[in-house]
């Protein structure tokens, strides 16, 4: 890893933010009053451009190092798969090399043309037909127009709206609307690829799409920096993972051993029970507690579920479903308890009680995401890997190989029988 | 999911072949001559040499460098330059939505002067009997009116263009005078319009075109910078201060009356005349009289102030956008 072939090369990277409202009034009033006499208005120009480099106030209890000190390297070629949790500082990373946002310290040396798609969409209107949003998505990204006249029968293929190019794209649906907006970014043939979780938006066909495409940008020797929460998708794209925990580098090498430190992440203990940090996101529908355990004997164990949601604000009467991941993330089953929205808005907080009765699961570890939404089209809350239970009994009594999971994790029961034949 | 997992290790593809040194940059027939513009502060404008297995090539990729902000700020025009379809993309995206769902459509953008200019003249011209250097009032007054209401709709749109913009400032890099820019390039659209009415006008009243017509060009083009260099110093500080939006529509109200569009500048005393044209748009309102309709008013010593008053808002506004531009992604 070293002379020309290292594309991206970044160094004690850290962004700072400020919490909280910056005093903007006090300024503004300072600004105002200011612009009456002449020698103030200097001052003034300097108390409206301060705010730039206000950041370097030096570190208190209002600031937050989104990112720090993150140093690392990345050849030519490269797939880097980027993990870690919400906040982790991902996002401020790609933003960072995107030229979106400055670092507050550090720095990175970029070798080529780099290519970002952080939102799916962003810079397309509704009102444009899809055409015209290639046109003018391409050219945020930095394209000529005659280098979009090249692509543009490719970009249509891909997105496979080719009927629908003089379209609204508000007409569209979300799915072909997500595929020209992928179409335009993978298109724009960048030295360096850099992705963040576009894959959460699509549909299977949409994700399968993506990956393809981004794993023929880096055959094709480009770089590809990907962030997604979908562990298979990172396993599948990237030869190179990093997992980043509070704004640093906390492992960094093979995907494999990545993810399943990610995946391990903060479950070292007890973690049958579950509360809601207080500075999550409101939702009007929100879990503020789940308490879990596991029952009775292989093969019939059975997860009980006390789940506490609380409405802070309108939302449709909504149902609950709980997914059961393997070690590593990957889904294993959704129990839906009932299918028709039971939670009322008006019910205030309400603890309700879920019994899942288990197939025969291997040993291991296994985690619990909860979803709560009405009628399937919307999602008010989702509480992610907060549950993690343990399956230490063999559903197989005498079997004397052990389980692995390549084999799967269900041992569904079984019965052979048998006569001799004449 | 687990079908899902499937579906992405089918998806992508076997890279076993691919050593980890054997890659070179892309094969995509990419214009050599290609670099990306960076602000020049950071650049570091070299050709990175890229062996590829047996022999060496050279390609001029962009090398750029990340860095915190440091106190030096450069105008941006290279780069700029480089996305200069940008801004006419913004600016056609800002016309063909402007009128969408209306009634009328592109008429408003005819209809907004005409009313000022049907006010302006029952107001101040019959009722008020103000003096419109011997020409019928209602050309004399829209002839100021159609530069003003480009120069105000440009003004109004720009300070809010960042903020309207704000996802595309959060997700994806370009240089951001590129909004502003459209926006004032989508008000020149409107001003366009407005212009052949004024033409439409001047036949009605038999004013006759002339060689000095010519210099309309000028003065539009001064109502242009005139309109950018503001709308910047509006649009930079509206991305921090959202008051912007409330003081907008005061400033503009209180700009109209500062500038000789209901009245002739010739009202004010002569020795004041100099500093009341440091208002830019003073300037282009009665140089559009002067060059189209022959009003017989001097231009002379208030055009140089007026340009030099716009000239001088359009860099610091520019240089005051710049050194915000940083920070627009974090805190708009």
């Amino acid at each position: 890893m070293m002379g020309a072939d290292v594309v991206i090369s970044a160094a004690g990277l850290g962004k700072r933010y400020q919490l909280g409202a910056a005093p903007a009034s006090d300024s503004l009033r300072e600004a105002l009053a200011a612009t009456f006499s002449w020698a103030a208005i200097t001052r003034a120009a300097q108390a409206l451009t301060a705010f730039g480099r206000r950041e370097d106030n030096g570190d208190d209890a209002n600031t937050l190092w989104s990112l720090r000190d993150v140093t690392f390297d990345v050849i030519s070629g490269a797939t880097l798969g980027i993990i870690g949790r919400n906040g982790a500082g991902k996002s401020t990373l790609l933003k960072i090399l995107s030229r979106i946002t400055p670092p507050t310290t550090g720095r990175a040396r970029i070798v080529g043309r780099v290519g970002s798609l952080l939102e799916v969409g962003t810079g397309f209107h509704p009102d444009l037909t899809g055409r015209e949003n290639i046109y003018l998505n391409g050219a945020l990204l930095g394209m000529r127009r005659h280098e979009i006249a090249q692509k543009f029968d490719e970009i249509v293929a891909f997105a496979e709206i080719a009927r629908f190019l003089d379209t609204q794209v508000k007409h569209y649906s979300s799915g072909m609307y997500m595929r020209l907006a992928f179409a335009v970014a993978a298109h724009l043939e960048p030295d360096i690829l850099v992705v963040d979780e576009v894959l959460a938006v699509g549909d299977i066909d949409f994700q399968r799409k993506c990956i393809g495409k981004m794993g023929r940008v880096a055959d094709e020797g480009r770089t590809v920096l990907f962030v997604s929460h979908n562990m298979a998708a990172i396993r599948s794209l990237c030869r190179t993972a990093m997992v980043l925990d509070a704004g640093r580098i906390v492992r960094q090498g093979d995907p494999g051993t990545c993810i399943a430190y990610y995946v391990a992440q903060g479950f070292d203990e007890d973690a049958s029970t579950w509360t809601r940090p207080s500075n999550a996101r409101d939702s009007a529908l929100a879990f503020t507690r789940v308490d879990s355990r596991v029952t009775g004997h292989q093969p019939a164990l059975a997860l009980e579920l006390d789940v506490v949601l609380e409405p802070r604000g309108r939302h449709k009467p909504a149902l609950i479903a709980v997914d059961i991941l393997d070690g590593s993330g990957v889904g294993l089953m959704q129990a839906l308890p009932r299918v028709e929205g039971f939670i009322r808005e008006d019910a205030g907080p309400q603890r309700t009680r879920i019994v899942i009765d288990l197939p025969p699961l291997i040993p291991g570890a296994y985690f619990v995401t909860l979803w709560a939404g009405s009628y399937f089209t919307e999602t008010l809350d989702v509480a992610e890997r907060v549950i993690r239970f343990e399956v230490h009994e063999s559903p197989t009594p005498g079997r004397s190989v052990q389980h692995s999971a390549e084999q799967g994790h269900i041992v569904p029961p079984s019965t052979a029988t048998w006569e001799p034949i004449q | 999911m687990s079908t899902e997992f499937d579906t992405f290790r089918e998806a992508a593809r076997p890279r076993e072949s691919r050593t980890d040194t054997a890659r070179l940059a892309c094969p995509s027939g990419r214009r050599v001559e290609f670099t990306m513009a960076v602000p020049a502060s950071n650049a570091e404008k070299t050709a990175a040499t890229v062996t590829n297995g047996g022999g060496i090539r050279e390609r001029s990729r962009p090398v750029l460098v990340i860095e915190p902000p440091k106190g030096r700020i450069s105008l941006g025009l290279r780069e700029l330059w480089e996305y200069r379809e940008l801004s006419y993309f913004l600016a056609w995206r800002d016309i063909k939505v402007r009128y969408k769902q209306t009634a009328l459509g592109a008429s408003w953008a005819i209809l907004q002067p005409v009313f000022a200019m049907v006010v302006f003249s029952l107001f101040f011209g019959k009722l008020g009997g103000i003096p419109s250097d011997g020409l019928p009032y209602p050309l004399w007054s829209f002839a100021a009116l159609v530069p003003w209401t480009f120069f105000s709709q440009a003004l109004m749109q720009s300070a809010n263009s960042l903020v309207m913009n704000q996802g595309l400032l959060r997700k994806v890099y370009f240089p951001r005078l590129a909004i502003p820019i459209g926006t004032v390039l989508s008000a020149a659209v409107d001003f366009a319009l407005a212009f052949v009415v004024l033409l439409g006008l001047m036949a009605f009243y038999r004013v006759g075109l002339t060689f000095r017509s010519l210099w309309v060009v000028a003065f539009a083009g001064l109502a242009f910078i005139a309109a950018l260099g503001t709308g910047l110093w509006l649009a930079a500080a509206s991305v921090r201060y959202r008051d912007v939006r409330y003081v907008v529509p005061i400033l503009v109200q209180f700009w109209l009356f500062a500038t000789p569009i209901a009245y002739p500048a010739t009202l004010l005393p002569e020795r004041w005349r100099a500093i009341y044209a440091l208002n830019p748009m003073t300037g282009v309102a009665e140089g559009f009289r002067w060059a189209l309709l022959g009003a017989n008013t001097r231009p002379g010593p208030m055009i140089v102030a007026s340009t030099m008053a716009a000239f001088l808002m359009l860099v610091g506004g520019v240089l005051y956008f710049r050194r915000t531009e940083r920070t627009f992604a974090d805190i708009v």
